[in-house]
């Protein structure tokens, strides 16, 4: 018997172009978020008011990843903001090759900030770099208080947690301390702002924390 | 379930190391998975064996070492592993600890049969 050293990373290839993303935004001043949750915590209308908020103030631009469909697309296309729909055919996440082939739709220079939504998964794309600056993971109340114990990986790799849909918390079984404390547990360094796109709480810290990410790529 | 799209990733890296005229010779394909990889490693197997079947690299057997999730406390020193992936320091609270292993994903190495000339 022989032996082959490898010593490589399962993801070296997604890895390595991710890295090529990430040098294509730094060079353009680009801020990227990886938007990642479970299916219907409200991404999507997150984007909306992100989108509604920050306009006419910086440019957003948007990749939509799906799994089938273009009607996230068309929901942030009729904001008026930049948008590329990726279909994945089935596959449960997005890979940095993806994000690169979309990125040829875009004109970067005009992009200050960039949100990829990723597919509603938080399993698959905790393992995927997509080259973005920081991920984004929201928890919606509706989904109760457990789910950063039951999806670690997510929650690790995450910098800022989205608590979203808070206005239902009279109506839900979530206790919303647990879930903050369960997420600390997981990820002592999390941001968390808690937000409701229907009655727009919170949505103003959010908003303030990506502009204050603005001001750090513009100097760097 | 994107076990199937990392195992195509672990034949790609085997393709890569391996001449086709030796990929018959591999016998064994050895990884390491942390136990907070986000990795099944049952359907990671599942996955490889379904993609190699009735090609060269059918005899592959995967081995997978699992790795413990390990955080050291910068605030109290204590090493302490658990298996829900818990960051924070179970010792004394902090959240200032650094993830020892755990996270890992990779190929380590192969094992090949020793390339014997056959007789025509």
């Amino acid at each position: 018997m022989s032996i082959i050293t490898i010593e490589r990373k399962v993801l070296q290839k997604n890895d390595e172009v991710a890295r090529r993303n990430r040098a294509l935004f730094f060079s353009h001043g680009t801020f990227a978020i990886n938007l990642v949750s479970s299916p219907g915590s409200g991404k999507t209308s997150i984007l909306e008011r992100t989108l509604q908020q920050l306009k006419g103030e910086l440019k957003v631009a948007v990749i939509e990843g799906d799994i089938q469909t273009d009607l996230d697309a068309r929901r942030i296309a009729s904001l008026g903001a930049p948008v590329v729909q990726i279909v994945t055919n089935g596959s449960c996440h997005l890979e940095a090759k993806l994000v690169e082939d979309a990125l040829s739709n875009l004109d970067l220079a005009q992009v200050q900030l960039l949100i990829i939504e990723n597919v509603g998964n938080l399993v698959c794309p905790a393992n995927y770099d997509l080259g973005e600056a920081v991920k984004v993971v929201v928890a919606s109340t509706t989904e109760g208080d457990d789910k950063p114990l039951k999806y670690p990986a997510m929650f690790r790799n995450a910098t800022v947690l989205m608590i979203n849909k808070i206005d239902l918390l009279p109506y839900v079984d979530c206790n919303l301390e647990q879930l903050r404390k369960n997420a600390l547990s997981i990820n002592p360094g999390l941001t968390i702002f808690e937000t409701s796109c229907v009655t727009k709480e919170g949505l103003e810290g959010w908003c303030a924390w990506l502009r204050s990410k603005m001001i750090f790529v513009g100097r760097s | 379930m994107h076990e199937l799209a990392l195992a195509q990733n672990i034949v790609e890296t085997i393709h890569r190391a391996v001449p086709p005229e030796t990929r018959k010779n591999v016998r064994v394909v050895r990884l390491q998975v942390g136990a907070m990889a986000g990795v099944v490693p049952d359907s990671l197997e599942f996955s490889f064996n379904a993609l190699v079947a009735k090609t060269p690299l059918s005899r592959v057997r995967m081995e997978i070492e699992s790795i413990p999730f390990v955080v050291e406390c910068e605030a109290c020193g204590r090493i302490s592993g658990n298996d829900v992936g818990i960051s924070r320091c179970l010792e004394c609270g902090s959240g200032k600890t650094r993830i020892r292993s755990g996270t890992e994903l990779q190929v380590v190495n192969l094992e090949l049969e020793d390339f014997q000339e056959e007789a025509v």
